[in-house]
């Protein structure tokens, strides 16, 4: 998928039975120097986000998860897992990163700076 | 604007207290407040704050910021001119000017008084000494919570409302605290003798000890307060003392001024003085021979005098009945007008219920009621107020009045008054003069929906407080909704409270975290980051070996078993029973850190050594390599029981009573791994000298040569609590028994993240010594469930996850295995 930045690649993250339900694991690679996050909830969705609340850059990926969102470890931001957007009156938002499942794995959509 | 150009009159207020500012707010609403230009003096560097609770500052269920009623922002948004911490030194009437201590001079065209009251200083030697203070100010609580932190004892001086609040709060802030009253009995002007002694019973069970008909003679000491001499030979020790015996109206500018004054600035009923340009309000003023030390009635001369001010000449100030109440938690205290029959053709007529706590009086004169005394129970206060100030025939229902209004007009059962049936014109606030028609109006007229928009348009509870309660049932009441008050609810997902979650869950037997969000509706199906640990503990505590823990429900330190730092690094804590610990403990540790790089060891408080910034993947081998040796986890991150801290006790220490090493160790066995509603620290001190620091502690073991004694309920941190103390026992058995019967009545009543000492401030000692030492079958019950639900806890987490377990939690995607 051609962008302004780079190109985004589909890197492989292994099956979605190894994140827990209502849980997250961090990738051991991370996107512009930040750790990503990938997450499944209660119903077997997924999500990807940059691993920093907006607010104090605490792990995501440590929160308790509920519903679509996250809360931060820290302070108890509320992140929603879908937008990256900090629920009200918090006013912030981390980055999403595309995930797809594929044959019951799923890929993390990453974006290569251009040399 | 250019004062010279200015066209309005000049108003000049001395005094930025309640009074005055009440006077100022009431005159901005009125046309005739345009008039004025407006300058307050304040003798405090503060802004404008409610004095009336400053005892609650001081017991530390407010912040200073909390008790702020007009910010600067306010002064400025209405354009007045805000000059603090200068005090008004001399009025020239002839030239027309106020002068203050720092030089400013103004011309005024009005001046309004409010100078408010000094403390009452009667001359006792050794008053002003370091260590001795009134209670009037910020600066003078700011006094007492300095010498809470760095002093042990305190001494108030008066039992009226003002000394036995601020002996309250001093002894939240863990002081030991004395109270001398020159009388027989507390609060002798509002309560009779019976409602005087109840009081003084129940504060004396809160570890408030009295010395009354005490005549102070001498406050001792040379560099600073030592102690308080009473005349007849009594001493009672104290590095603070705090003079409370009453206030007088701070008259002396008037004097100097030679307005007319007598006890207080003499005002007439428009709340002039005997200059017509210069009105007076507040404490400092007499008005028909009475001066004034509540709110309420100084709220209504605030509105005269704006009236008045704004050009208005009808508004006249007449006294009514007056209440009094108590600002100290879980005493309720009411009274107004006669405190006891005065003549034969008075009656009174008494209901008392030494057992609960319960005392009714009230006092009749020719069919109507002349005076209300109520002690524990005082939610027919207002009512009563409201029959007394309407002069109300109740020769109807005499033979019920004192049972409360709900029995006296027969109306329908329920736990509170029903706010439905009062007339409009029933007075709710007594402090601002509120009734519930007016309430009823602002909720409608301006759409209100909270309570702190219910006091910021109408200022009902937004004094002392007390009727909070029934303006939120009006509120409830006025939108169609629930009339009961509830409880606070455990989080936005659902209305209800954590009792009623609680007994739920045991009545309905309710045993997964879906079924207790089914059983109460609640909003979100998956509940949220407050309840889901809070449902999960419930669960657990319920029922052990059955309800299976749910690892996504806990906080990440729960979660993994080590405490999350600031940069995303762990710190392992292992446990070592009793803070004893061996050279090859140490030595696995010292060999653990140096292979895993672990940058900072360090002793804990709590007798054991934490390794800080082991790096999240390696804590499995961390703890693999720490079992080897004999090291478990020290559930240093857990709500749960995390340390047991001893002195060496008899085995070595001189002083020593009994083995207060092994106890400590015998009670970490029994009680480590348990979870419980928030941390739970332990200490046992082999003799009184209390090295192990036994009474700051939620459970706290100190050894006598008669045994033990328990205390229980206390903690460090911010909120500093001394224990209650709860028993004193003769045997080891005992000790383990009394205590892991606390610990069990604490699992099951305790709100989730309530701490030992906030939940016994709460329910009170009296109630855990029912149950926990005098009701022995329940005693034994409780400490057999506790050591029941330990049988599945007791396996270390630690072990566990160095063999595999929960492996995802310490490694990254993509495994190995995937990549």
């Amino acid at each position: 998928m051609p962008d302004e930045r780079g190109d985004m690649v589909w890197k492989k993250i292994g099956p979605l039975a190894n994140i827990p339900v209502r849980g997250a694991r961090r990738l051991c690679f991370g996107m512009g120097g930040k750790p990503i996050a990938v997450f499944r909830t209660g119903e077997d969705k997924f999500f990807a986000l940059v691993d920093e609340c907006p607010h104090k850059k605490g792990p995501l990926s440590e929160g308790i998860v509920s519903g679509n969102s996250v809360t931060c470890p820290l302070h108890n931001w509320v992140i929603g897992l879908d937008t990256g957007a900090a629920q009200e009156p918090d006013v912030g938002s981390t980055q999403t990163i595309p995930l797809k499942l594929e044959n019951g794995e799923l890929y993390v959509g990453l974006v290569m700076e251009r040399a | 604007m250019n004062m010279m150009t200015d066209p309005r009159e000049h108003l000049v207020v001395i005094g930025n207290g309640m009074a005055g500012m009440r006077t100022v707010e009431e005159l901005l609403k009125l046309p005739g407040g345009k008039r004025y230009r407006i300058t307050v003096f304040g003798a405090e560097p503060h802004v404008n704050y409610n004095r009336i609770m400053l005892s609650s500052v001081l017991a530390g269920d407010k912040e200073i910021d909390e008790i702020v009623i007009n910010s600067r922002e306010w002064y400025a948004e209405n354009d007045i001119t805000l000059i603090t911490g200068d005090a008004v030194k001399k009025i020239d009437r002839d030239q027309r000017m106020v002068i203050s201590a720092a030089g400013v001079t103004v011309h005024y065209d009005k001046i309004l008084i409010a100078t408010g009251s000094r403390p009452l200083a009667p001359p006792i030697p050794g008053l002003g000494l370091p260590g001795t203070c009134a209670f009037r100010d910020i600066a003078d609580v700011d006094k007492m919570l300095a010498a809470a932190k760095t002093h042990k004892r305190a001494v108030v001086i008066g039992g009226g409302l003002l000394g036995l609040e601020a002996a309250w709060g001093l002894k939240q802030r863990g002081m030991s605290v004395a109270l001398v009253h020159l009388m027989p009995t507390l609060m002798e002007r509002q309560l009779d003798a019976a409602a005087g002694q109840m009081l003084q019973r129940d504060l004396d069970r809160r570890g408030i000890a009295f010395f009354t008909d005490g005549q102070t003679e001498e406050i001792t000491g040379t560099e600073r307060a030592e102690g308080v001499q009473l005349a007849d030979g009594r001493f009672i020790p104290a590095d603070l003392v705090v003079l409370a015996i009453g206030i007088r109206p701070n008259i002396d500018l008037a004097r100097a001024a030679e307005l007319e004054v007598n006890r207080g600035i003499v005002v007439t009923d428009d709340m002039r003085t005997s200059d017509s340009d210069i009105f007076a309000v507040g404490e400092c003023v007499e008005h028909r021979g009475a001066v004034f030390g509540l709110v309420a009635p100084i709220w209504d001369q605030a509105k005269v005098c704006a009236s008045r001010l704004a050009g208005l000449d009808h508004a006249l100030f007449t006294s009514k009945a007056l209440a009094t109440s108590l600002k100290i938690t879980g005493v309720d205290v009411f009274s107004a007008g006669a405190l006891m029959a005065e003549s034969e053709n008075d009656d009174e007529i008494t209901l008392r219920d030494d057992n609960r706590g319960l005392y009714k009086k009230v006092v009749l004169r020719d069919g109507k009621l002349v005076g209300a005394v109520l002690y524990g129970d005082v939610v027919d206060g207002q009512w009563y107020l409201g029959l007394m100030r309407d002069k109300t025939d109740i020769s109807e229902m005499r033979d019920r009045l004192v049972f409360g209004r709900a029995f006296a007009e027969n109306l329908p059962a329920g736990k509170g008054p029903d706010v439905a049936a009062m007339s409009d014109d029933t007075q709710i606030c007594g402090c601002n003069g509120v009734s519930k028609g007016s309430i009823v109006c602002a909720i409608k007229d301006k759409g209100l929906a909270s309570l702190s928009q219910v006091r910021a348009h109408t200022k009902a509870s937004a004094s002392c407080g007390q009727c909070t309660g029934l303006v939120e049932a009006i509120l409830a009441d006025t939108l169609g909704g629930a009339v009961e008050r509830k409880a606070p609810s455990i989080c936005d997902c659902t209305d209800v409270g954590h009792d009623e979650v609680r007994k739920a869950i045991l009545v309905q037997s309710l045993k997964t975290m879906g079924a207790v969000r089914a059983a109460f509706g609640w909003k979100k199906p998956e509940g949220c980051h407050k309840c889901r640990p809070a449902l999960n503990y419930y669960l657990l505590c319920a029922w052990p070996g059955e309800y299976i823990d749910d690892s996504r429900s806990r906080f990440i330190n729960e979660r993994v078993h080590a405490n999350i730092q600031k940069d995303g690094t762990y710190s392992v804590v292992p446990r070592m029973w009793g803070g004893v610990t061996t050279p090859s403990e140490l030595r696995a540790i010292a060999e653990v850190a140096e292979k895993f790089n672990i940058p900072t060891v360090k002793v804990t408080g709590g007798q054991r050594i934490d390794l800080l910034g082991v790096k999240k993947e390696d804590l499995p081998a961390v703890w693999g390599d720490l079992n080897k040796a004999g090291l478990v986890s020290g559930h240093a991150y857990a709500k749960g029981l995390r340390t047991v801290k001893t002195c060496v006790g008899s085995e070595w220490c001189r002083f020593g009573t009994q083995d207060s090493t092994g106890l400590g160790i015998k009670l970490e066995k029994m009680m480590w791994g348990s979870w419980t509603p928030h941390k739970v620290k332990l200490a046992v001190s082999g003799c009184p000298r209390n090295c192990a620091e036994a009474t700051i502690k939620d459970i706290g073991i100190v050894c006598v040569e008669a045994g033990y004694d328990i205390v229980v309920g206390g903690n460090g941190g911010v909120d500093v609590r001394v224990t209650d103390p709860l028993a004193r026992v003769a045997t080891e058995d005992d000790v383990l028994e009394y205590s892991g019967a606390f610990m069990q009545i604490y699992r099951e009543e305790a709100h989730y993240l309530e701490r030992t000492a906030p939940w016994v401030a709460r329910v009170g000692i009296d109630y855990v010594k029912k149950h926990v030492v005098e009701d022995a079958e329940n005693r034994r019950r409780l400490h057999a469930r506790f050591l029941y639900s330990q049988k599945f806890v007791q396996d270390d987490p630690w072990a566990e996850r160095a063999a595999g377990m929960d492996r995802h939690e310490f490694t990254k995607l993509p495994e190995l295995a995937d990549a």
